[in-house]
């Protein structure tokens, strides 16, 4: 571990780059729109919209009031049905995990599905550098890799690129392409390549959208049937997990699932619905031989040990909240630079990676609410928000690195301003002065600076409400 | 805790209600504050503006400083003695008072009074449709107007429909709605000096729609948005120009 804290993450530099890019802004602006249009009409029925989440949530809810007893009971049925369960507590840890799995099969190629988790292990790097090809299988995720970036959204990896740019890099990428702008064909030459793979795979890996504790089911959903290849035809088949992915019940499943995709994408359920658990058994002709869950804590345990920021890891990973937030339609994910984007990553990411390298995460919204409107599980998510600004100027053990924001000349400016505002005279005499003369402001000044980069200067009324209500006559008690 | 606070309950017209002006209104906008005060008037009741008011604190709760933000919150408590409505002519302040207040003085000595007054607070549009039931007699000229929501009105105060529903009682008024009426403008306090080359985005954004519509002037109920969304329409150079909605009805009453 390292001894200093780490270096801060600039996200003003990277979504300045972004906000450059008129291609990406207008490829995000009518993306989102059009997600947020055909969530609305999944959802027309506000009462249906309500019932729903109510139960989702009271669902997630009652999964985290009783996640350590439920993940030790998904474990006892997970090995009772052949499928070995790791834990991880750290990334490295749970890379060590699948490298040493790889090591004994003696694996060369590994395809994946789509998973959030391994994209915070940095798992196709690790495992590329120990000589084993991870292929992504999923078609956004595969032209991401294709392109050596990163997924700007969870659940819509490539939804920066427009058609004739994924053509583009296809062309420049794959031997056998041509240029053709058509996203069928596109699609078609993608899934030819990919089946190949699939059949000569030695590990399929995967995430998990939710693990069902008194079956020891692992449910993964998704429209590309990729999933469900990388979890049948090769004969080792690694899944991942946060570990508050578990729910109680197989009931506990629907409520989730309907909700997700339909939040997500719009759609009313994904086109394939996959539920796995257990390997090949005696007599079966397919499905892989062995299977193993990795289950990732990453910081999740010290979120679960706050009553108030246990409720980030309520979330299901639908990115409804990226599609409705208007910071990150206009920068896209990539300008986050973290594994989730958008407003659930700024309450996530900065959990997990401490406030010193995370810091400004929180502080890059405006607080509007439109996520919190529309999150399936009813996540507070700007409450939470609002607290990680607490802790990045408190020093504390709450949130790893928190205090790391604290400084004594922003500390000293609030308690001015609280001078100013908690006693009537001093804000009689602040006012009058900022009437008389905020006016004569040079526009150099620090924030008016910043303010006045596309604004006109705001202009301080000559005299205050104060004032015009005592000339007026009105009564002040 | 998730959502707008639930409804309240329309409480009997009031002959007398306090006035929470907010910080804003006061620099910036106090004619804003006055046109709210009169319209208030003009249907009878008593305005009450406490001269020892200042700000709901709001700007300390969001950066992350809890008790410089309860400090400034509670020198407001005394100032509504009487069991009153609290009209505030912003959503945002409005929402803070509220949704957040309760939550800020939580365990506080003091929890039972900020409550109290936070349950009389009503934002100012919501007040003149719920509980008055106001009925508009246009005197202006014809106009082509849209509206600008903002986030908190919507989302912490419930406030969607109550300022339409006033617009669309002059007679004289088209109301041209927005594209995207519930996108935030990106002014969200310090973020607006903190983040500004994507707050100048999502400004930009807000001022195309505006400009779609062929509106001559955009009217809202929130100071912070009319500060961000007029500073880019003048700094821009555009013809249209925002104006709080107390004064453009009070404008509309007159002639």
């Amino acid at each position: 571990m390292a001894e200093h804290p780490p270096q801060a993450v600039n996200f003003a530099a990277a979504s300045k780059a972004a906000l450059l890019d008129p291609q990406l802004r207008g490829n995000f602006r009518r993306a989102m729109d059009g997600l947020m249009s055909k969530r609305a009409v999944q959802f027309a029925d506000a009462k249906e919209w309500h019932d729903m989440r109510a139960l989702a949530a009271s669902v997630r809810l009652r999964t985290l009031a009783k996640l350590p007893e439920l993940l030790e009971t998904l474990e006892a049925n997970c090995t009772r049905n052949g499928i070995q369960v790791h834990w991880a507590s750290t990334t490295a840890e749970a890379n060590a995990i699948v490298l040493g799995i790889m090591k004994r099969v003696d694996a060369k190629l590994a395809v994946k599905g789509k998973s959030m988790v391994t994209e915070e292990m940095h798992l196709n790097a690790f495992l590329e550098q120990h000589g084993i090809e991870a292929l992504e299988a999923d078609l956004g995720e595969y032209i991401v890799q294709l392109d050596g970036t990163m997924p700007s959204h969870i659940i819509m990896p490539a939804i920066h690129l427009n058609t004739k740019q994924i053509a583009h890099l296809f062309k420049r990428k794959i031997k056998e392409a041509e240029s053709i702008e058509d996203a069928a064909y596109l699609t078609d030459l993608a899934r030819r390549i990919l089946r190949k793979k699939f059949m000569t795979a030695d590990v399929g890996m995967s995430g998990v959208n939710a693990a069902v504790a008194e079956t020891g089911t692992l449910c993964l959903i998704e429209n590309e049937g990729n999933g469900r290849m990388c979890t049948t035809v090769p004969p080792v088949h690694i899944a991942f997990m946060g570990l508050e992915k578990v729910v109680e019940h197989l009931e506990d499943v629907p409520p989730v699932i309907s909700l997700l995709p339909r939040s997500a994408t719009g759609q009313p359920i994904t086109t394939y619905v996959n539920m796995i658990t257990s390997p090949r058994k005696e007599g079966e002709l397919d499905g892989p031989r062995e299977i193993h869950l990795v289950i990732l804590d990453n910081g999740r345990s010290s979120v679960y040990a706050d009553p108030e920021l246990r409720d980030t890891l309520r979330c299901i990973r639908c990115g409804a909240c990226m599609n409705h937030c208007p910071v990150y339609t206009k920068v896209g994910g990539h300008a986050y630079e973290a594994p989730y984007p958008g407003p659930i990553g700024k309450i996530l990411v900065p959990q997990m990676e401490g406030l010193a390298k995370r810091g400004e995460m929180p502080h890059a919204c405006t607080m509007c609410n439109a996520c919190v409107e529309i999150c399936p599980v009813r996540i507070p998510i700007v409450e939470i928000m609002g607290r990680l600004r607490v802790e990045a100027v408190r020093p504390g053990d709450a949130v790893k690195d928190a205090g790391a924001q604290a400084s004594k000349a922003e500390a000293m400016v609030w308690k001015g301003w609280a001078a100013m505002n908690a006693s009537p005279t001093a804000y009689k005499i602040a006012t009058m002065a900022m009437s008389k003369l905020g006016n004569a402001a040079p526009t150099g000044l620090p924030l008016l600076k910043e303010w006045t980069s596309v604004r006109a200067k705001p202009r301080f009324a000559s005299r205050t409400l104060h004032d015009l209500a005592r000339e007026k006559g009105i009564p002040d008690v | 805790m998730t959502t707008a606070t639930a409804p309240q309950p329309t409480p009997p017209r009031p002959s007398k209600v306090y006035f929470f002006g907010t910080c804003l209104v006061d620099l910036f906008y106090p004619e804003a504050g006055m046109a709210g005060m009169e319209l208030l008037k003009a249907q009878g009741l008593t305005v009450v503006f406490p001269q020892g008011q200042s700000c709901c604190g709001q700007p300390a709760y969001n950066s992350g400083y809890r008790d410089e933000a309860l400090k400034v919150a509670r020198a407001q408590l005394d100032l509504f003695p009487e069991d009153l409505p609290i009209v505030v002519p912003s959503g945002s302040c409005a929402g803070m008072m509220r949704k957040h207040w309760p939550h800020l003085f939580h365990g506080e000595p003091d929890e039972a009074k900020a409550v109290n007054v936070s349950s009389r607070v009503w934002e100012l549009t919501q007040f003149l449709v719920q509980v008055l039931d106001v009925r508009l007699e246009d005197k202006g000229e014809p106009m082509r107007v849209t509206w600008h929501a903002s986030c908190h009105a919507q989302r912490e105060m419930g406030v969607v429909e109550e300022p339409k529903a006033l617009l669309r009682q002059l007679a004289n008024v088209e109301l041209v709605e927005l594209k995207r009426e519930k996108e935030c403008c990106g002014f969200g306090g310090t973020f607006a000096v903190r983040h500004p080359e994507i707050s100048a985005a999502m400004v930009g954004d807000k001022v195309a729609d505006i400009e779609q519509t062929g509106a001559r002037r955009v009217v809202s109920g929130d100071c912070g948005c009319l500060l961000n969304i007029n500073g880019a329409l003048e700094g821009g150079r555009k013809p249209v120009q925002g104006q709080h909605i107390a004064q453009f009805l009070k404008e509309r009453l007159h002639g």
